[in-house]
């Protein structure tokens, strides 16, 4: 073909996927606008979730996406940090790659199974030991109230926590090996401890990678929907504990669309161009952090 | 010999010198104490890391492989209670719907790889952008999106609209790989083709596209392994279909579904079959990542 | 060497007015003896045995491959972390084994600081902070006396006067030689005995080049300095000796030669010194 078929036929391309993206937010703005038109904006503080009575407060799934994501992001911001210390710094050098490798291929295992080993393996073991454990140790801090169950809250951020990781770890793996070889030798030579040069040194140089792993991950986290839908419990009244059931938007949407209709569903069309649009900003944010990182294009793609 | 000289302006550094080596000696045990314990916490780090994807693949195999009985591959889902159900639709609907979805995607990716690879303007900028934001939007208005562009308007639940699902979280992973894969092609061998006198289409498949191939495969293959274990967006498109369904425009099942579905039910039998779900799933997916890293490692190989 | 207190008795001065120093010449701060490091068996420096005075500057010259910066990385125990590196032979520094396995290396580094080719101020710290920063590695905390060391070593870098009013800004505001000379702050805040400089100006422009070598002229009161450095015009014009290495046949490097540097670059013993210092071979 000539070579301005060619250029036509590869702007066409693009342009084609262009309008698709443009035809997801005008689509989802479509379906999601109308919610506000009917209810205003109190439908998204208010907590009492009930259809049946033409009550549509969603804030406590709101709510329960961010208790979820923040609880598998204090649990992957520390031990993320430290398994990327350990695989860029400290594990044996033969080690490194194939316990690299080990990590990263926890983010291909598909979030349906993640669900259905949470609900059946996980849940009844946070049931008989976990929780009870737990209440026992740091009951006085009141987080712990209530029946133990398995799922739940808890469960629901330590299995987002489990899938999450992946993305922290190999991202800041990345940004903490690359802080240049110079300074970890400058640090040394002035006499710090392997700890020392870590600590200050190696991690301040690569916060801002850091930063953005924190951001993606926190990205994921929110738009989960089938493992926590399996392992959460779903419930529409607000957490007491860590131990409760509770809902989060995705949640929410999976267990009631197929039935929804009227304002129901509009208010779900709502809820999810919220999470669009959340989960754009901060996958956005992500990549302005992360823009410095460099790595091959098939893999970093595979992480996102 | 020995002279004597005053030199007072020294004192003050002996002294200061002597002073931080008091510190220094004082200290230096607590400084490699400290120094182990951390280094022992990232260590254990590590390995909290690596247990998760242990405890997956043991769980799924363990409770999975019993299920892989013949009945399994062969017979379609049957209602509670009833003996003998498989997984059969669900197989032959994951494999028609990820065959349309690639089948679309991977020229379109291609394609699309193709112009942002050979440009370098706002508009690829632009199209780069958004691909990079697709990869992270959450699967689930993935497939509400997917409900509103495609189930709304023909009217049913459709093998197809999964597959457009499916595609559009493919696209980018694709498009993106492609691009990296094609300018990773020596710019000496695209300059060498077109000095011949060839068209740009034609230096296009005939000189970079071969070139690039290895690259390009692990994109498809990582993009294949996302879509196929994606659940979300099949939840509100495919719809599941107890019974054998290969048209495509008609409501399906798929593997991920399926177990989804029957994940949370209370029959032995039916949870059982979601187990060995899960473990084919998993299987494959893994199988396709570990496969497309190896291609990776080789294609880094081939090029030192 | 007399104490104080003897000194103080016959003289009638108390010690913070005066305090007994020896000529520069006279005392071997660090003394190498057969000094060899190999990488995975192979040598890559051999049987070096020389010895650096006080308050003087000893430069490590030679071509490319000559083994001086891996002579020069062994005194402060940089090959630690190098898992195939052997450093065997003895190395002084007043009565520590260097490279003892009983000593302590983060302890031997704060009394051997390092100065390194390319500057490597630490990016996410102030200016203040970097030049503490060795001390605060080797547990000092007290306030008044990370601000005297900063600034006395600040001072003695040359860089006291153009940053006392902006010692909170990143390290990354300065020039390159101005980086350069906040590394050799750094270096001099912890106040070792030695100061090892891998080639420090070969990263910079000539104004910045000659600044840093009349720094050093400056500081070999203070510290004992032994400079890598392949560029001869600068050994001749900062050294008090020369160690003269050369790679032989097998790949190693050994010394030819090691004599005052006035004495090396005019009447060499050694034939190969004088072709080098020459020019013949670089």
């Amino acid at each position: 073909m000539s070579d301005r078929v060619y250029r036509v036929l590869l702007g066409v391309v693009a342009g084609l996927f262009g309008a698709v993206l443009i035809a997801f937010v005008v689509a989802m703005a479509n379906q999601g606008v109308p919610a506000f038109s009917k209810l205003g904006f109190s439908f998204l503080w208010s907590s009492n979730w009930d259809p049946t009575h033409n009550h549509f407060g969603i804030l406590t799934f709101l709510v329960g996406t961010v208790e979820t994501t923040a609880i598998a992001v204090v649990l992957a911001v520390p031990i993320g940090l430290g398994t990327a210390l350990a695989l860029a710094y400290l594990a044996p050098r033969r080690l490194r790659a194939p316990l690299s490798t080990a990590v990263e291929l926890l983010a291909a295992v598909p979030s349906v199974v993640y669900g259905l080993w949470g609900l059946l393996v996980v849940a009844p073991f946070f049931r008989s030991t976990i929780e009870p454990g737990l209440s026992s140790v740091f009951g006085w801090t009141g987080l712990f109230g209530g029946a133990n169950q398995g799922v739940g809250l808890l469960l629901a951020g330590v299995i987002l926590f489990i899938m999450v990781l992946p993305t922290m770890v190999a991202i800041s793996r990345d940004v903490l090996a690359a802080v240049p070889h110079d300074q970890v030798e400058g640090a040394m030579a002035l006499g710090a401890t392997r700890w020392q040069v870590l600590r200050r040194v190696v991690v301040p140089g690569g916060r801002v990678g850091v930063l953005g792993a924190l951001t993606l991950a926190t990205g994921r986290a929110l738009g989960e929907t089938v493992a926590v839908a399996l392992v959460i419990g779903n419930s529409a009244h607000l957490a007491t504990s860590l131990k409760s059931n509770a809902g989060t938007i995705p949640s929410l949407i999976v267990s009631t669309f197929g039935e929804a209709s009227g304002t129901e569903l509009n208010v779900l069309f709502a809820a999810a161009l919220v999470l669009l649009v959340v989960g754009i900003g901060v996958n956005a944010l992500a990549r302005v952090f992360v823009r410095s990182v460099k790595r091959s294009g098939a893999e970093s793609v595979a992480v996102a | 010999m020995t002279t004597l000289s005053f030199d007072s302006s020294l004192d003050p550094i002996l002294s200061r010198r002597a002073e931080i080596q008091k510190i220094a000696s004082a200290s230096v045990k607590r400084r490699k104490v400290y120094s182990k314990i951390g280094i022992a916490l990232c260590l254990l780090c590590l390995v909290v890391a690596c247990v998760p994807l242990l405890a997956i693949i043991g769980y799924t195999v363990a409770k999975g492989l019993p299920a892989w009985n013949s009945a399994f591959f062969t017979q379609v889902t049957k209602p509670e209670g009833i003996p003998n159900g498989g997984l059969w639709n669900a197989i032959v609907g994951s494999l028609i719907i990820d065959a349309v979805a690639v089948a679309v995607t991977v020229p379109f990716g291609v394609l699309g790889g193709l112009f942002l690879a050979e440009s370098d303007g706002p508009i690829a900028s632009a199209v780069r952008y958004a691909a990079d934001v697709l990869t992270g939007v959450p699967s689930i208005t993935v497939g509400i999106f997917g409900y509103i562009i495609w189930v709304k308007t023909v009217g049913s639940y459709s093998g197809y609209a999964g597959a457009f699902a499916i595609g559009i979280i493919m696209v980018p992973v694709i498009m993106r790989a492609a691009e990296t894969a094609l300018r990773g092609v020596p710019t000496n061998l695209y300059e060498a083709g077109l000095a011949l006198g060839a068209r740009k289409a034609t230096v296009a498949r005939r000189v970079t596209l071969p070139v690039a191939l290895p690259g390009l495969i692990t994109g498809v293959l990582l993009a294949v392994a996302r879509g196929a274990g994606e659940t979300a967006p099949l939840i509100f498109t495919i719809f599941g279909n107890q019974f054998m369904q290969t048209n495509p425009s008609k409501p399906m099942e798929a593997l991920p579904l399926a177990i989804y579905s029957y994940s949370s039910q209370p029959y032995n039998d039916l949870v059982q079959i979601a187990w060995g779900g899960a473990l084919l799933l998993m299987m494959v997916i893994l199988i396709l990542n570990v496969g497309a890293r190896l291609v990776s490692a080789r294609l880094r190989r081939e090029r030192r | 060497m007399s104490t104080p207190s003897d000194f103080t008795q016959t003289i009638g001065l108390t010690t913070q007015e005066v305090f007994v120093t020896q000529e520069p010449g006279s005392t071997k701060v660090m003394r190498l003896e057969d000094v060899t490091v190999t990488f995975r068996g192979r040598p890559a420096v051999r049987g070096v045995t020389f010895d650096a005075y006080e308050k003087e500057v000893t430069a490590l010259i030679g071509p490319s491959g000559s083994g001086k910066t891996t002579l020069l990385r062994a005194l402060n125990r940089m090959h630690d972390t190098e898992r195939s590196a052997r450093v065997t032979g003895r190395i002084m520094l007043g009565d520590t084994s260097v490279n003892d396995k009983s000593t302590d290396p983060t302890l031997l580094r704060s009394r051997v600081g390092m100065v390194f080719q390319r500057p490597n101020p630490f990016p996410t710290m102030s200016i203040y902070d970097n030049a503490v920063a060795g001390l605060r590695f080797n547990g000092v905390r007290k306030k008044s006396l990370l601000d005297e060391a900063a600034e006395s070593s600040l001072v003695a870098a040359a860089l006291w006067d153009s940053v006392r009013e902006r010692l909170k800004v990143s390290a990354s505001t300065l020039s390159g030689g101005e980086q350069q000379r906040l590394c050799i702050a750094r270096a001099l805040a912890v106040e070792p005995e030695v100061l090892l400089m891998d080639e420090p100006t070969s990263a910079l422009d000539p104004i910045a080049t000659k600044r840093i070598e009349e720094l050093i002229g400056e500081l070999k009161d203070r510290v004992t300095i032994i400079i890598v450095t392949h560029n001869m015009q600068q050994a001749m014009r900062v050294s008090d000796r020369c160690a003269f290495l050369l790679m032989a046949e097998d790949r190693s490097g050994e010394l030819i030669e090691y004599a005052p540097t006035s004495k090396l670059f005019s009447e060499p013993d050694d034939p190969r010194t004088l072709d080098y210092v020459h020019g013949r071979f670089g």
